[in-house]
């Protein structure tokens, strides 16, 4: 079998696995929900594999295929086909997202067996990977907007799962709004992308631009921009990050796997997917690598004090994304997607060992209540250790390879990107002191109450559940994981999920070490093969200085959280009476929702009072009332004239015809 | 003789016809005055064509007889059934239709 089947095969699955839990969801016991789930996506992470081994029995340079099942629409010139693309990249891709999924499901097979929705759940959550698959082995730009806002859809049910929490409900629509505007950028671009190449097939876009495209001619920088507005409204860059961390009201399965590892991911699998428009618009591949850089600038200072464990580290989230962002923008692309890739190991393993721990706390999410647990939670407390450790890039795990790998390009690269170079090892001395802020204010110190009680009893905390954002009383039929809590000490699934991501986030980086192996540049360099940027390489050299540096700030910033946490407890409250203004304006975000609720929000209900008071009153309701009082008043003449008289319909009749007559005698005469 | 004097008689047929139609109220009266009018078309048809010599006038007329007497039939169930419901045979008070 080829590659192009083995990857329909890849899409199938998970369709027939949501469209079958969907239909199934009277008669499946719920534990075969999960199950089939599972097993779908394990068998499309299978195909993966099969059909990476077929790229790589082909040659480098012939490993990119087409293939089209149907015509999805052909009018007018215009022929678009239900087509996929296999190449490295989306191969790549799909071994992520499938690979790290099935991981996830085996997760939420544990972690949601209480939830009432668990077949809902596992349908959404079959959807959610069907839909990102589209996206990634889409072989035009309307497949990869279909599979965009499918992406974006699932997101929202996802999040809005537990529909009886209005937090959430909230949440989710404020993820979908922002994800459309996101769309809407997208299929601009297509429309613009159209219009002056006549095509929306991958392969003949990216033939076509550099012959059709100046450098940096206004049309291609548009493009770009708008593709950059999709990119960054589905990756949660700024200005459109504020949906992220308010997904967090999801389950927290969700927010591994969507939150995490895949679906924010779209944003730089489509910038390296399209770097060849990039490439034409460098102008525009600038603008995104400062907004990487900004991103993850000011998610690494909100992360350093929100308190909520899930929302830290969706801050920390976007933060990595603004790495991989800066990363495929700058021309790093192989080390861009390499950290998507260790990025997705340690983020969902963070996440997971985030709901262990608060299911052990009856859902409480706030560190400030939380203490002791590496003594309660042996094993959630290592995983997240190792975890931890990857995400400060500490010497020798996954991120500290893909991190610096990043950063020693953007310094090969020199002139003005050496600025991403030195904010970007500011950004990650950021990460590991909020990483370990987290490790150290929630795993040692004197066990809180929950814990105790696990240590004591083996008992998981009960206590009537709240919500955390707003503190009102849970719903346990819909609005909450059930009555049961379930933490990965006492759950097989959950265990083996996490032992897996804890092993990849340690070691996945021993893949591509600089100098020795570079697996997954030799894999993607075909892809990238036509830029120019892919030939600006660091050396072994500066590369392992790179890491040197990595390294050090990495246990410097482990050691200040060391310091602030366990040394001198005393001086996190002292620091934040002495920086009180910064505190609340960290605490506050950056106060970026209050900017775009001034920005964006106010005016839009503005007009919109404006136009149902004037507009709605006055034009469309006089337009409405004029045409009905007109037909009122000629219609009662016409009713006065039925009169239901005989005689009177005789009479018209013969006057009618009467009159007929003498019409057409005096015109003969 | 002249063609005058058949228009004219079917003119006043026609007129007596029609004036039945607004003044009675009986459905049977009004049924007869429309067989009136018909007649009175039959025979300005049938005038009309020795006048000019041909057959078609004739012919017509023979397919408004026929018309007529499908109408008959059915406008005389019609007044059968009224009678049969012990409804006024008076065609001023069945005024459902009224608009």
């Amino acid at each position: 079998m080829s590659a192009t089947s083995w990857a329909w095969l890849v899409l199938l699955f998970p369709l027939v696995g949501s469209i079958a839990i969907a239909l199934g969801f009277r008669t499946l016991p719920s534990k075969a929900a999960g199950l089939i789930g599972t097993a779908a996506i394990g068998a499309a992470f299978i195909c993966g594999i099969a059909a990476l081994v077929c790229l790589l029995g082909e040659d480098p340079e012939a490993r990119h295929h087409a293939s089209s099942l149907w015509d999805y629409a052909s009018v007018a010139g215009l022929n678009i086909r239900l087509g996929i693309y296999v190449d490295p990249l989306s191969v790549f891709m799909v071994l992520v997202v499938t690979g790290v999924s099935t991981l996830i499901h085996l997760y939420s097979y544990g972690y949601m067996q209480s939830d009432q929705g668990y077949h809902r759940f596992f349908s959404y959550l079959n959807f959610f990977v069907f839909s990102m698959l589209l996206l990634v082995l889409a072989g035009n730009f309307v497949l990869l907007i279909v599979g965009w806002a499918f992406v974006g859809f699932a997101s929202y049910a996802l999040i809005s799962f537990w529909y009886r929490r209005k937090t959430a409900t909230k949440a989710g629509m404020k993820a979908f709004v922002i994800n459309v505007v996101g769309d809407i950028g997208l299929v601009l671009a297509a429309f613009l992308i159209f219009r002056e190449l006549g095509t929306f097939e991958y392969e003949d876009v990216f033939a076509k631009a550099p012959q059709v495209f100046h450098t940096n001619e206004w049309t291609v920088v548009a493009i770009c921009l708008l593709l950059l507005v999709g990119a960054f409204a589905k990756s949660a860059q700024l200005p459109f990050h504020t949906w992220l961390p308010d997904a967090m009201e999801g389950p927290t399965p969700v927010s591994s796997l969507i939150h995490a590892a895949t679906m924010v991911t779209a944003g730089v699998y489509l910038i390296a997917r399209t770097h060849t428009l990039f490439v034409l618009a460098p102008t525009a591949a600038d603008i995104a690598a400062f907004v990487g850089l900004a991103t993850l600038l000011v998610a690494g200072t909100i992360a350093l004090v929100m308190t909520d464990l899930k929302r830290a580290i969706a801050y920390s989230t976007m933060s990595q994304i603004g790495y991989m962002i800066m990363g495929v923008s700058i021309g790093a692309y192989s080390a861009g997607m390499f950290h998507l890739m260790t990025h997705a190991f340690f983020k969902a393993l963070l996440f997971m060992a985030a709901g262990s721990f608060i299911s052990a706390m009856a859902n409480k999410q706030n560190i400030d209540e939380m203490s002791g647990f590496g003594k309660a939670m042996r094993f959630t407390s290592i995983t997240f250790v190792c975890g931890a450790l990857a995400l400060a890039a500490f010497p020798g795990t996954s991120g500290f390879f893909s991190k610096d790998e990043i950063l020693a390009y953007a310094h090969a690269r020199g002139g003005m990107y050496d600025i991403f170079q030195i904010l970007g090892y500011f950004g990650a001395l950021l990460t590991a002191i909020y990483t370990f802020r987290l490790v150290f204010r929630v795993l040692p110190g004197k066990p809180c109450k929950e814990a105790q009680e696990l240590i004591d009893t083996g008992h998981l905390a009960h206590e009537t559940p709240r919500n955390p954002a707003s503190g009102e009383e849970e719903d346990t039929d819909v609005g909450f994981p059930g009555a049961e809590h379930h933490i990965a000490e006492q759950s097989p699934g959950m265990k083996i999920a996490m032992g897996v991501l804890a092993f990849l986030a340690l070691f996945a980086g021993l893949v591509q070490v600089p100098g020795l192996d570079e697996t997954i540049t030799h894999f993607l360099d075909p892809v990238f093969a036509d830029s120019p940027l892919a030939e600006i390489v660091p050396s072994v050299g500066a590369s392992w200085a790179g890491l040197a540096i990595g390294a050090a700030i990495s246990v410097v910033g482990i050691g200040i959280a060391y310091w602030l946490y366990i040394l001198r407890p005393e001086m996190p409250a002292a620091l934040i009476r002495r920086f009180g203004w910064l505190h609340t304006f960290l605490v506050n975000k950056w106060y970026f929702d209050e900017l775009i609720d001034v920005l964006v929000v106010r005016p839009a209900l503005a007009i919109g009072r404006f136009a149902n008071r004037f507009f709605e009153r006055f034009v469309v309701d006089g337009l409405v009332t004029g045409t009905e009082e007109t037909v009122r008043g000629a219609s009662s003449v016409a009713h006065r004239l039925q009169n239901g008289f005989v005689r009177s319909y005789a009479l018209i009749l013969i006057a009618g015809f009467a009159g007929l007559a003498l019409y057409f005698l005096i015109v003969q005469s | 003789m002249n063609i005058e004097w058949y228009i004219v008689l079917s003119a006043l047929l026609f007129a007596i016809g029609a004036v039945g139609i607004l003044v009675r109220r009986s459905p049977m009266v009004i049924l007869l005055c429309l067989e009136l009018m018909l007649n009175a078309g039959n025979l300005a048809l049938v005038a009309f064509s020795r006048e000019v010599g041909n057959q078609q006038g004739q012919v017509f007329a023979l397919v408004v007889m026929v018309i007529a007497a499908c109408e008959v039939v059915v406008g005389l169930g019609l007044i059968v059934a009224i009678f049969r419901r012990k409804l006024p045979l008076n065609v001023d008070d069945l005024r459902e239709l009224r608009g």
